[in-house]
């Protein structure tokens, strides 16, 4: 039923290759319920260490590489708002005045979508089959949200799960203290923000904290699971595609064997 | 700014997340100013439009700074002002010192002003007799306490109501031990009144501007507590002590631009006072200066016109980036180490100081963008803060460990294959190791981390591992 016109290539990003590939799968399930064939090209990272650390010739190196990796795809999809931000917003930065690169980062950055955000204003999904029994509570990554627009659309989609209740926290839409090399950096500062995120969440008393992007998520989930608090964490992917069966973030899976 | 503890940021930062008394105080910035700010703005329809506006009148003088400062100079002129250029802040310094002396000055009151902060104005002046006293009760408060603003709108906002009353018992000697300083405003009317001999006892009134309007010659305050109208019209003489990115063309581009400041700023539509000074005293005013003089500062900022950081000059100082910024919220102002804290002062301090000095300060932002998502005058903080980030690498400042770490992440980053088998082995190995638990309490090497967070274990085989199993399955 795979659509030629929409041949998604799926940026998967370094943290859900590495850390969650289930986030990974739940994306492909999204996009292939949608109609869209999806593959995965040889990849490794988006280059946003080394932009956000200065290292311009390091960044540009790996966004040529990116760029030529996912030419062939009608469009790139990431489950991630920051690493799509980078693909979109800063790639064209990058090769700015570039006679060879500016236009092939112009129309890379124009095919570039998050994957909600793809989910719902590309592709005009206004549902999902999906079911969770339980209070949640969304949480807004600031380059999603800032950088892509990523706001309306995941409550929108989660509003269709059923059995999900949403629930807004305070401050939904503050940093978690995340911010990728900040948190190595600057622990203590980066510690005090998610401690301030960790309680706006408890407060909402959900069950599930759902956001999408799993720098942000494992942040989150890292502060809550210390704190000994009983919230699972999840990425929006996983709920959306209704694959939760799994363990959450940071759970060790049931151990079948005696 | 001879006393800047930039460098010093980490340590600055880890005493402040200590100091509870702090963290009380700074409350009030992450709850009540942002609150007020989304309560006026959203009151107001066109308040992005104005934005716009804002952010175009600023740019359209910055292109013409040289033909707007000749105007305004020439204006002054006419209404009998002077205008002094000082290129230093030691030039600054010395003008308003020997502007000073020149009117016999034994003491001067101050309106708030961050450029005098800036130029380090007050211990100059002490240092050469004269007594410099500040009028804005946050300013005054930090004077008592020897402290630098810790806020560019609240320079006190770091203290609570406590220990501002202890301050003014330690100071105030004069009045009875056993009066009531419960409310705040018995706080207020007792530096009202301890001020209120100063202002009478004056030879010079020093105030900054938030703009010059080159169209009349005019320097214009906005306060909250009518300090600065008693500074610059009771003293004999008005010195007016403002940086070169000030000017605005015109009477109806500063009306543009006062739309947005005191809502962005503190949640009001407008600040209590605005006041318009043209030149000193006429025959026929009633009261005012015998003199007027400007003082016009550089202090690097004409550097900045022609490079990556000119759209920081559009800045009107309203705060509302360290309001909105979650590492301000966790660290205050002090830590910073410098008159400029928050997303601002991370940007424009390097430029001040040198990026060798401060350049923790644009390194020390998770880049959420909050404080671009409120700037009134739409200035691309993180933008900027990332050039400053490109310099220091440029400049092999960056720490070691950043520099190492980053190297060995890139080469596998750009040798995508490599990368896969190298991630395989790694996701496999701390999956192995993870599984009971499903997180790790330490790692080595992210021990910043783990300090106070668990670290998640892998899932097992990476996704492209998985991926291609299943394609050749397929």
């Amino acid at each position: 039923m795979a659509d030629p016109a929409k041949r998604v290539g799926l940026f998967v990003t370094c943290l859900v290759d590495l850390i969650r590939p289930s986030v990974g799968f739940a994306a492909v399930k999204l996009l292939e319920d949608a109609g869209c064939s999806v593959a995965v090209p040889l990849q490794s990272c988006c280059g946003q260490p080394a932009f956000n650390s200065g290292d311009r010739r390091t960044a540009r190196a790996v966004a040529e590489q990116v760029i030529e990796a996912f030419a062939p795809y009608d469009y790139v999809v990431a489950p991630s708002g920051s690493c799509a931000g980078m693909l979109k917003v800063h790639y064209p930065e990058l090769f700015q005045g570039d006679p060879n690169w500016q236009p092939r980062a112009d129309a890379f950055a124009a095919k570039t979508w998050e994957l909600v955000s793809f989910l719902v204003d590309v592709l005009g999904v206004a549902r999902v089959d999906a079911s969770f029994e339980g209070t949640a509570t969304y949480h807004d990554s600031c380059s999603g949200l800032r950088e892509l627009g990523v706001r309306v659309q995941p409550r929108r989609l989660l509003g269709t799960v059923r059995g999900l209740a949403l629930k807004e926290m305070r401050d939904a839409d503050v940093c978690c203290g995340f911010g990728g090399t900040f948190c190595v950096k600057y622990p203590e500062i980066s510690d005090a923000i998610v401690g301030k995120k960790a309680a706006d969440v408890s407060a909402t008393g959900a069950e599930l904290l759902i956001a999408g992007d799993l720098g942000c998520l494992m942040n989150m989930a890292g502060k809550l699971q210390r704190d000994g608090k009983p919230v699972e964490v999840r990425h929006v992917a996983e709920v959306l595609a209704g694959m939760t069966a799994g363990p959450a973030i940071g759970v060790a899976a049931q151990r079948t064997e005696p | 700014m001879s006393h800047a503890t930039s460098p010093r940021f980490k340590d600055n930062a880890r005493a402040a997340l200590a100091d509870a008394e702090l963290q009380n105080a700074l409350k009030f910035v992450e709850v009540n100013f942002v609150a007020r700010r989304r309560e006026v703005a959203d009151k107001l329809p066109e308040f992005d439009a104005l934005r716009d506006s804002a952010r175009d009148i600023k740019n359209h003088t910055l292109a013409h700074l040289d033909l707007y400062l000749e105007a305004y100079e020439a204006k002054v002129l006419a209404a009998g002002g002077h205008v002094h250029y000082a290129e230093t802040a030691e030039d600054a310094r010395r003008i308003i010192l020997d502007l000073c002396k020149s009117f016999g000055a034994k003491t001067v009151t101050k309106g708030k002003s961050m450029v005098a902060e800036e130029i380090g104005l007050n211990d100059h002046l002490e240092a050469n007799g004269i007594a410099p006293i500040e009028t804005d009760l946050g300013e005054y408060i930090i004077q008592l306490r020897h402290e630098m603003p810790s806020h560019i709108i609240a320079p006190a906002v770091h203290l609570t109501k406590a220990q501002i009353e202890a301050d003014f018992r330690r100071v105030h000697t004069h009045l009875p031990a056993d009066r009531n300083l419960v409310e705040p405003t018995s706080l207020l009317a007792e530096a009202r009144a301890v001020l209120r001999e100063k202002f009478l006892a004056a030879d010079v009134g020093i105030t900054g501007a938030n703009f010059l309007i080159a169209e009349t010659g005019t320097s214009v305050i906005v306060t909250n507590e009518g300090n600065g109208d008693l500074t610059q019209t009771l003293p004999k003489a008005h010195i007016v002590l403002a940086s070169i990115e000030k000017l605005v063309p015109t009477l109806e581009d500063m009306s543009q631009l006062m739309r947005v400041l005191a809502r962005s700023a503190t949640g009001q539509e407008m600040s209590v006072y605005t006041t318009l000074s043209t030149g000193p005293r006429r025959p026929v005013d009633p009261d005012g200066p015998s003199d007027y003089h400007v003082v016009i500062l550089d202090n690097g900022r004409s550097s900045m016109l022609g490079g990556d950081f000119r759209d920081m000059l559009r800045c009107i100082r309203c705060g509302a980036c360290m309001n909105h910024c979650p590492v301000y919220h966790a660290v205050g102002g002090h830590a910073y180490g410098s008159v400029y804290p928050g997303p601002m002062g991370a940007v424009l301090t390097p430029s001040l100081i040198g990026i060798d000095q401060a350049g923790h300060l644009p390194n020390a932002s998770t880049f959420c963008g909050r404080c671009e998502e409120v700037c009134p005058v739409r200035i691309p903080l993180p933008r900027m803060m990332r050039s400053w980030r490109e310099r220091e690498f440029e400049r092999h400042l960056s720490p070691l460990t950043v520099r190492t770490g980053l190297g060995l992440w890139g080469f596998f980053v750009r040798r995508p294959r490599l990368y896969g088998l190298a991630t395989a082995l790694m996701a496999r190995l701390l999956a192995l190791i993870g599984r009971r638990h499903g997180r790790f309490g330490w790692l080595p090497l992210a021990s910043g981390w783990t300090r106070s967070r668990d670290f998640p274990a892998p899932e097992g085989a990476t996704f492209q591992a998985q991926w291609k199993a299943r394609s050749t399955k397929r």
